[in-house]
């Protein structure tokens, strides 16, 4: 598939340094937990080992030295201070950067090994008594405290992939004192071997207190397909034990259940407190590990080809299906019915496909929490929920920067600093709060800080110096908030490295209505602020309702589309003037899209309106007809229709005729807007 | 002389009494007349869309951008649709002709430079004039249009959101 292995590689440890970081950051809150240390450890042997077998020496030389610190902190010599996160947090960093850009790293790595150790090693002496009988770091040969026979053959296809099984047995001699046996016995006459194929097996005898959990690190990628068996040889031989059958599995399970096995009989108490909690863990481990790889990577651009072909079928489909109801060919409908369900179930699917939970991005901003705390020296606890929420791939991509924007705001200008909370009587530990949820055809992503609100006095006097409002305009609370989201605007009293350059707000408002989505802002001083993203489940197809003006025929997409009403005759005469409906007590501004649209020739007689809504505000469009509603399969428009505001796309309808989509948010601030001009010209009439 | 050093393989189209050439590369397709579908507010340049083979296409008037007069379709109008770059974008668009002809090779040595003065349309939408059988091939800059025109469309409430960006 990849044809770049180092690209493979690439990408895999990029997951494998998140899960890192993950494990790393959740250490510092839990930081007992073996489970977590395991984790830590199993992502950087992976890397490790991948990084050697794929040629990148730099990461295989620096995660080894990395892990062999960390190795301390697994047999549980050295505890998990945040100081030790930190560093480690850097040290990932600094592999990641040698992944991807090695030739620019330089000798960076070798200071943060050093503060590694530093840290490691200042508190290796205080564990110093029970260390009798535990064994030290795994490299170091230990005292053999048992005989172990290990025998295992590849799989047949092993050495096709690049399975050195030198290396291998490198590996477990390294175990301990090792004596190694070829087993020949499958071994083919030379008129049908297959010389890539891997017919061997081996026989090691190995010195050991226990190495079954260092032989499943060794064989970590070979599990699939090769036989391994692992059985104690008593000095005395047992003729019980037959290895033959047994998987690393079984044995763990039978030493965990069994505590009179070799390990309880020939060491005794000594069994180190963390290996112990390890090993039943390590047993429980491997099986997410099988359920993972029935998934499938999949590169994005085949997603969005396939979504591409899937949205050309349902057009395609929509024109049969228009066909076939004009048509009176039983056969020809049923076809068009059954292709319906079809290619709705194969829609469906697709769009599922590309669905992927808000999680992946969430947890990248908890090291931004972690590092922004640090800096600003503000304690914080970050809170995500709602991770399992999915959206489409490519708007979970144009997500992260806005996130970013929004919980580097509420961390550095929403939380107070210690001092003000204190008192204010909060707690020291500001909340950073992220959340996210699915709210009828919409997910609902919020940001919410327990700080000090936003400070309309502030936003006005900034608002007043950089000339967005007049020195005495009178404006609601809300309207103020609105404010911060103009360009250029920020109330940061000082400029911080990570915020308050006037960039941001604007750009994050930009980008959710690139998105077809709204910002919802509620903010209570003292109490903390909340921004919610409000964001359609997918780009590529709509819901939409089909309307007419004049001859041309416009989509609205119908998550906007509140109600429709029939244009009262008397307002349909009046030829300008009063732009409102009465909806049941409640003035709405109307607009008449054959004049915004500028449509040749004579209204309809009945004309109709639907009324759209954005937020709070809502708007009426008049239309000549509406014809009902569709599937809309969106397409961007070229740059060449960019500058126009009152279209968010275009669709191919089921006559293969394309149709805009109207941008109903721009729509209702467009005739908000048509609203106050036209409230200040009544009231310049009436002075 | 010209910027030209290689015969330009060239579909050639008539556009009012006028002759031009496109890199024939560029084209991916010769469609007879479809429904259009009027974006409203647009320029005049680009002030349709088309479906081809289920994309959304806009339909660019290169008459428009050489000041011609309109003239109503007849059996003769075609839609070529070429590739080009918009805004550094690679772009699929149509472009309306009254007539097209064929595919011809134009050698480099009977290519001019656009003259500077003489000429009733903007020098820059010109990259040269080609000779063949005694009729002058106007070669239209495509990018240099679409980069220019391009600008210009979607004119109606541009203005008020533009500058922030």
């Amino acid at each position: 598939m990849n044809s770049d292995p180092a690209e493979t590689f690439r990408q895999e440890a990029r997951e494998l340094l998140e899960q890192l970081e993950q494990g790393l950051l959740d250490l510092e809150h839990d930081p007992a937990d073996a489970d977590l240390v395991n984790a830590v450890f199993r992502a950087l042997h992976t890397i490790k080992g991948s990084g050697a077998m794929f040629g990148f020496t730099d990461v295989a030389a620096f995660v080894h030295e990395f892990e062999t610190a960390f190795d301390k902190v697994r047999k549980g010599l050295s505890p998990i201070t945040p100081a030790l996160v930190a560093v480690a947090l850097d040290a990932k960093d600094h592999i990641h950067a040698l992944i991807e850009a090695p030739e620019a790293v330089g000798a960076a790595g070798e200071p943060i090994l050093a503060a590694l150790r530093r840290i490691v090693e200042g508190s290796d002496s205080f564990p110093a008594a029970p260390m009798t009988g535990a064994p030290p770091a795994a490299d170091t040969p230990l005292e053999p405290t048992g005989r172990w026979r290990v025998r295992f053959t590849l799989p047949g296809d092993a050495l096709v992939h690049g399975t050195n099984p030198l290396l291998l047995l490198g590996e477990i001699a390294d175990l301990g004192p090792a004596e190694v046996t070829a087993l020949l016995d499958d071994v083919p006459t030379l008129d049908v071997i297959d010389p890539e194929a891997c017919h061997l097996g081996w026989q090691v005898d190995i010195d050991h207190a226990d190495p079954t959990a260092a032989l499943d690190d060794v064989f970590l990628f070979l599990k699939d397909g090769m036989e391994l068996s692992i059985a104690p040889l008593a000095v005395a031989g047992d003729p019980g034990l037959d290895p033959a059958a047994e998987t690393i599995l079984d044995i763990l399970a039978e030493a965990t259940e069994a505590p009179d096995g070799p390990e309880a009989a020939v060491a005794g108490e000594a069994v180190p407190v963390a290996k112990a909690a390890g090993a039943p863990k390590e047993q429980r481990e491997p099986r997410p590990e099988a359920a993972a790889s029935t998934s499938l990577r999949v590169p994005a651009e085949r997603l969005d080809e396939l979504m591409d072909r899937v949205g050309e079928l349902v057009i395609a489909q929509a024109r049969l299906s228009q066909l076939a109801t004009q048509s009176s060919d039983i056969n020809l409908k049923t076809v068009a019915e059954e292709l319906e369900r079809l290619s709705s179930g194969l829609r469906d699917t697709t769009m599922g496909i590309r669905m992927v939970p808000i999680g992946s991005i969430f947890s990248r901003f908890r090291r931004l929490v972690h590092d922004l705390s640090r800096e600003l020296d503000k304690d914080i606890e970050f809170i995500t929920t709602g991770e399992e929420t999915e959206l489409d791939k490519t708007m979970i991509e144009r997500l992260a920067d806005p996130l970013v924007h929004l919980i580097r705001n509420s961390v550095d200008h929403g939380l107070e600093n210690a001092e003000a909370r204190i008192r204010a009587g909060k707690p020291v530990k500001g909340t950073v709060r992220l959340s996210a949820v699915y709210a009828g055809a919409e997910v609902a992503i919020s940001v919410t800080d327990d700080g000090a609100g936003l400070n309309a006095e502030r936003i006005r006097r900034r608002a007043e110096e950089q000339g967005l409002i007049a020195p005495e305009a009178r404006l609601a609370d809300q309207d103020l908030y609105q404010l911060i989201f103009a360009p250029g605007f920020s109330t940061a009293r000082e400029v911080t490295s990570l915020s308050g350059r006037g960039v941001g707000m604007d750009v994050v408002k930009r980008t959710i209505d690139g998105l077809r989505g709204k910002i919802e802002l509620s903010t209570r001083p003292g109490q903390g602020t909340t921004l919610t993203l409000r964001l359609p489940l997918t780009l590529a197809i709509v819901e939409g309702m089909l309307v007419r003006v004049g001859d041309g025929r416009y989509s609205i997409p119908l998550s906007a589309v509140e109600e429709c009403v029939e244009l009262p005759a008397e307002v349909a005469t009046h030829s300008r003037g009063r732009n409102f409906l009465d909806i049941r007590g409640t003035l709405v501004p109307f607009l008449r899209l054959r004049d915004l649209f500028n449509t040749p020739g004579e209204p309809d007689s009945h004309q109709k309106v639907v009324i759209i809504s954005s937020g709070e505000a809502r708007v009426g469009l008049v239309v000549d007809q509406i014809i009902g509603n569709n599937q809309t399969v969106i397409k961007q428009l070229s740059k060449l229709h960019a500058g126009l505001e009152t279209f968010s796309g275009a669709t191919i309808l089921g006559d293969g005729a394309v149709a805009l989509i109207l941008d109903t948010s721009r729509l209702v601030s467009f005739g908000q807007a048509h609203e106050e001009r036209f409230r200040a010209e009544a009231g310049r009439a009436a002075a | 002389m010209s910027a030209f050093t290689e015969p330009m393989r060239a579909l050639t189209l008539r556009l009012d009494d006028e002759l031009f050439a496109i890199r024939a590369e560029s084209v991916r397709e010769i469609l007879d007349l479809v429904p259009v579908t009027d974006v409203p507010n647009a320029s005049p340049f680009a002030a349709g869309l088309i479906n081809v083979r289920g994309r959304v296409v806009p339909l660019a008037n290169l008459k428009v951008a050489f000041g011609m007069p309109e003239q109503a379709a007849d059996q003769d109008t075609r839609i070529v649709v070429i590739e080009t770059e918009i805004e550094g974008e690679p772009s699929i668009v149509g472009i309306l002709a009254d007539k097209v002809y064929d595919v011809t090779d134009i050698e480099p040595t009977a290519i001019e430079d656009a003259p500077r003065v003489g000429m009733r349309w903007r020098p820059d939408y010109v990259r040269g004039i080609g000779k063949r059988r005694g009729e002058f091939i106007i070669i239209p800059d495509m990018q240099r249009i679409f980069e220019i025109e391009g600008r210009t469309s979607g004119s109606h409430n541009a203005a008020e959101e533009r500058p922030a960006s």
